[in-house]
C-alpha cells in the first residue's frame, strides 16, 4: 500500500522499482484502422472503404480511400497498416505491369488473387499487416469477390467484410446478402442498387459502433461499362 | 518451365532437393533476376524472405502477445491471429479411403470464413486433408501438386503416395522449428491398395488405417473407433464419417458449420455434396424428442 516507508524520496515507490535490464521492443507495425467490404452480383461488384486513416488517439487523415484500383475490371480494398499497404499495392501494380509487357494482356482477377497469394505467403516469417478483398469481374463477366488473410490464405466469397468493423458487418452480410440463419425468406438475387444502398447503410451503422470507421465512404461499383466512384459523407466524430 | 525441361532444353546436372533457397531477400518480390535469366530456372517461383535478426538478448521482453510464435527468433511478433482449429479424418475400409473435413476457419475467436475447402484432390486417386494454418496448408498443397506433376511430366510415371508423403515431408523439413504449422493427411488409392498417411511440419510422416487431425480429432477418433471395420460398406462408412465430424463439430468451438466428404477408390476420387450440420442437428433433436415420446407411452401401457 501507499505507506511512508515505501517511498525512496520524491515521486519514487522504493520496494515496486524495477531495477533490471529492459528491452522496449520495438514493434514494426501499427494498427491504423479502416473497414473494407466487397460484394459480388450477377454482372457488377462492388468494392467500398471507408476513409478516416487513424492511429491510436489520433486521425492522420478523413480523406484516405482504402480501394486501389488495379486494372478496368479489379479494384482491391487493403486496410490494417497503412505502410504495408502503400508498398503492397506498388508492388501489385509493378507485377501488373510486368505481366502485361511480358504476356501482353492484362491479369484476370482470378489471377490476381493467385499472384497476392503468393506475395503475401513469401513474407510468411514478417507478415504484410494488411487484410486485402478483391472485387471484380470474372472471365465470364460475373461479379468475383477473393478475400485474404494476411499472410496468403484466399477464398473466392460473394461478399466479405474487412478491417477493424468487419466482426460487426461480416454477421449482418451473412443475413442480408446470404440469406443465414432466416426461415421462411425468399432468397431473391441480388440488384445493383440494392446492393448499393445496403452497402451505405452497413457503413453507416459501422461509424457508429466502430472508433475506427467513419469520416466518408467511397463505393466502387465495377461492371462492365468500367468503375464508377461515389463518395457519401458519415459520422466525423 | 516444365516443358523446357523435359525437352532438356538445359542441361541442369542435378535436380535441387530443397528448392527453397531460405536466404533470399527478394524484398519486392518481382524476382527481376529470374526473368532476366530464363536459363537459370531455380524449379520454384517462391522466395521466401526471412527477416535478418539478432541472436536472443539477454533482456526480459515485458510484453507478452497472445499471438508469440514459440520461435520467435525468426519471426516477428504477429498482432494479428492465424487461422486455425478444425477436424479431419481418414480412414481405409474395404471400398477405398474416405476422407472429410469440417470447413470452419477460424482466427482467434472469430470464424474467419464458415464454408473453407479443408480437402484438396491432387491427381485423380490422391486427396489430401489438411489441418493446421490456414494460408500455410493452401500454399504447401499447391506446391505439392506442382512437384508431383512436374515428377509425373519428367519421369513417364506416377509418384506412389508413401513417396509423395516423403516428398513433402522432406520439403517442409528446412522450415521445422518455425511458425509454419503444416498436418495434411494424404489419403488415396493405388495399385497396392488404399491408403492413409500423415504428414506434418514437426516432420512427422505416419502410415495408418484410422488418421484423424485437429482440434476436434478425440471426438471423431472416439466415434470412429466405436463403428469401424474393414469389411463396412460404402454407405455405411460414409455416413460414419459424417456422423464422426458431426459429433467432433458439436463438442469442438473451433469446427462447425459443414462437412465435406470424398471418397477414394479404383476408379479416382468422388467428392459427395457439402452437407450443413445445422439441418443434421435439427434432425438428431427431432429424432430425440421421439425416442423420448415412445418411451413414455411404452412406461405408460406398461404402468396400466
Amino acid at each position: 500500500m501507499l505507506s511512508a516507508q515505501g517511498f525512496g524520496g520524491p515521486g519514487k515507490m522504493k520496494e515496486y522499482h524495477y531495477a533490471g535490464a529492459v528491452e522496449n521492443r520495438f514493434s514494426p507495425y501499427a494498427f491504423n484502422g479502416g473497414t473494407v467490404l466487397a460484394v459480388a452480383g450477377e454482372d457488377f461488384a462492388i468494392v467500398a472503404s471507408d476513409t478516416r486513416l487513424s492511429e491510436g488517439y489520433s486521425i492522420h487523415s478523413r480523406d484516405s480511400p482504402k480501394c486501389y484500383k488495379l486494372t478496368d475490371t479489379t479494384v482491391i480494398g487493403c486496410s490494417g497498416f497503412h505502410g504495408d499497404c502503400l508498398t503492397l499495392t506498388k508492388i501489385i501494380d509493378a507485377r501488373l505491369k510486368m505481366y502485361k509487357h511480358s504476356n501482353n494482356k492484362t491479369m484476370t482477377s482470378g489471377a490476381i488473387a493467385a499472384m497476392l497469394s503468393t506475395i503475401l505467403y513469401s513474407r510468411r516469417f514478417f507478415p504484410y499487416y494488411v487484410y486485402n478483398i478483391i472485387g471484380g469481374l470474372d472471365e465470364e463477366g460475373k461479379g468475383a469477390v477473393y478475400s485474404f488473410d494476411p499472410v496468403g490464405s484466399y477464398q473466392r466469397d460473394t461478399y466479405k467484410a474487412g478491417g477493424s468493423a468487419s466482426a460487426m458487418l461480416q454477421p449482418l452480410l451473412d443475413n442480408q446478402i446470404g440469406f443465414k440463419n432466416m426461415e421462411g425468406v425468399q432468397h431473391l438475387p441480388l440488384t445493383q442498387e440494392k446492393a448499393v444502398q445496403l452497402v451505405k447503410d452497413v457503413f453507416i451503422s459501422a461509424a457508429e459502433r466502430d472508433v475506427y470507421t467513419g469520416d466518408a465512404l467511397r463505393v466502387c461499383v465495377i461492371t462492365k461499362d468500367g468503375i464508377n466512384e461515389q463518395t457519401i459523407p458519415l459520422r466525423k466524430d | 518451365m516444365a516443358l523446357e525441361d523435359i525437352c532438356c532444353f538445359k542441361d541442369k546436372p542435378t535436380q535441387q532437393l530443397f528448392p527453397f533457397p531460405a536466404l533470399e531477400t527478394d524484398y519486392h518480390n518481382l524476382e527481376l533476376e529470374r526473368l532476366k535469366t530464363s536459363q537459370t530456372n531455380w524449379g520454384d517461383p517462391q522466395h521466401i524472405f526471412i527477416p535478418p535478426f539478432p541472436q536472443a538478448t539477454p533482456f526480459i521482453s515485458r510484453r507478452t502477445s497472445r499471438f508469440r510464435p514459440p520461435n520467435h527468433a525468426l519471426t516477428v511478433q504477429r498482432p494479428f491471429p492465424l487461422s486455425h482449429g478444425t477436424t479431419t479424418l481418414g480412414f481405409i475400409f474395404q471400398g477405398g479411403v474416405i476422407a472429410a473435413a469440417d470447413t470452419r476457419a477460424s482466427a482467434g475467436g472469430l470464424v474467419a470464413c464458415p464454408a473453407v475447402h479443408k480437402i484438396t484432390p491432387i491427381h485423380s486417386h490422391l486427396v489430401v486433408t489438411s489441418s493446421g494454418s490456414g494460408a500455410d496448408c493452401m500454399l504447401w498443397e499447391r506446391i505439392l501438386i506442382r512437384e508431383i506433376r512436374l515428377y509425373e511430366l519428367r519421369h513417364k510415371r506416377r509418384l506412389s503416395i508413401r513417396a509423395s508423403a516423403k516428398l513433402l515431408s522432406f520439403m517442409l523439413h528446412p522450415f521445422k522449428g518455425t511458425d509454419v504449422c503444416v498436418a495434411l493427411t494424404l489419403c488415396g488409392w493405388e495399385k497396392e491398395g488404399p491408403q492413409v498417411i500423415y504428414v506434418c511440419s514437426d516432420g512427422a510422416r505416419l502410415q495408418g488405417d484410422i488418421i484423424s487431425v485437429g482440434s476436434g480429432s478425440p471426438y471423431a477418433y472416439g466415434v470412429l473407433d466405436g463403428g469401424l471395420s474393414w469389411g463396412l460398406s460404402k454407405e455405411e462408412a460414409i455416413s460414419l464419417a459424417r456422423e464422426a465430424v458431426f459429433r467432433a463439430t458439436h463438442r469442438d468451438a473451433y469446427s462447425g458449420n459443414n462437412v465435406d466428404l470424398f471418397h477414394i477408390d479404383a476408379q479416382g476420387w468422388i467428392q459427395r455434396p457439402r452437407e450443413d450440420l445445422k439441418e443434421e442437428y435439427y434432425r438428431e433433436l427431432e429424432r430425440r424428442s421421439k425416442r423420448r415420446r415412445e418411451k413414455k407411452k411404452r412406461d405408460t401401457i406398461e404402468s396400466s
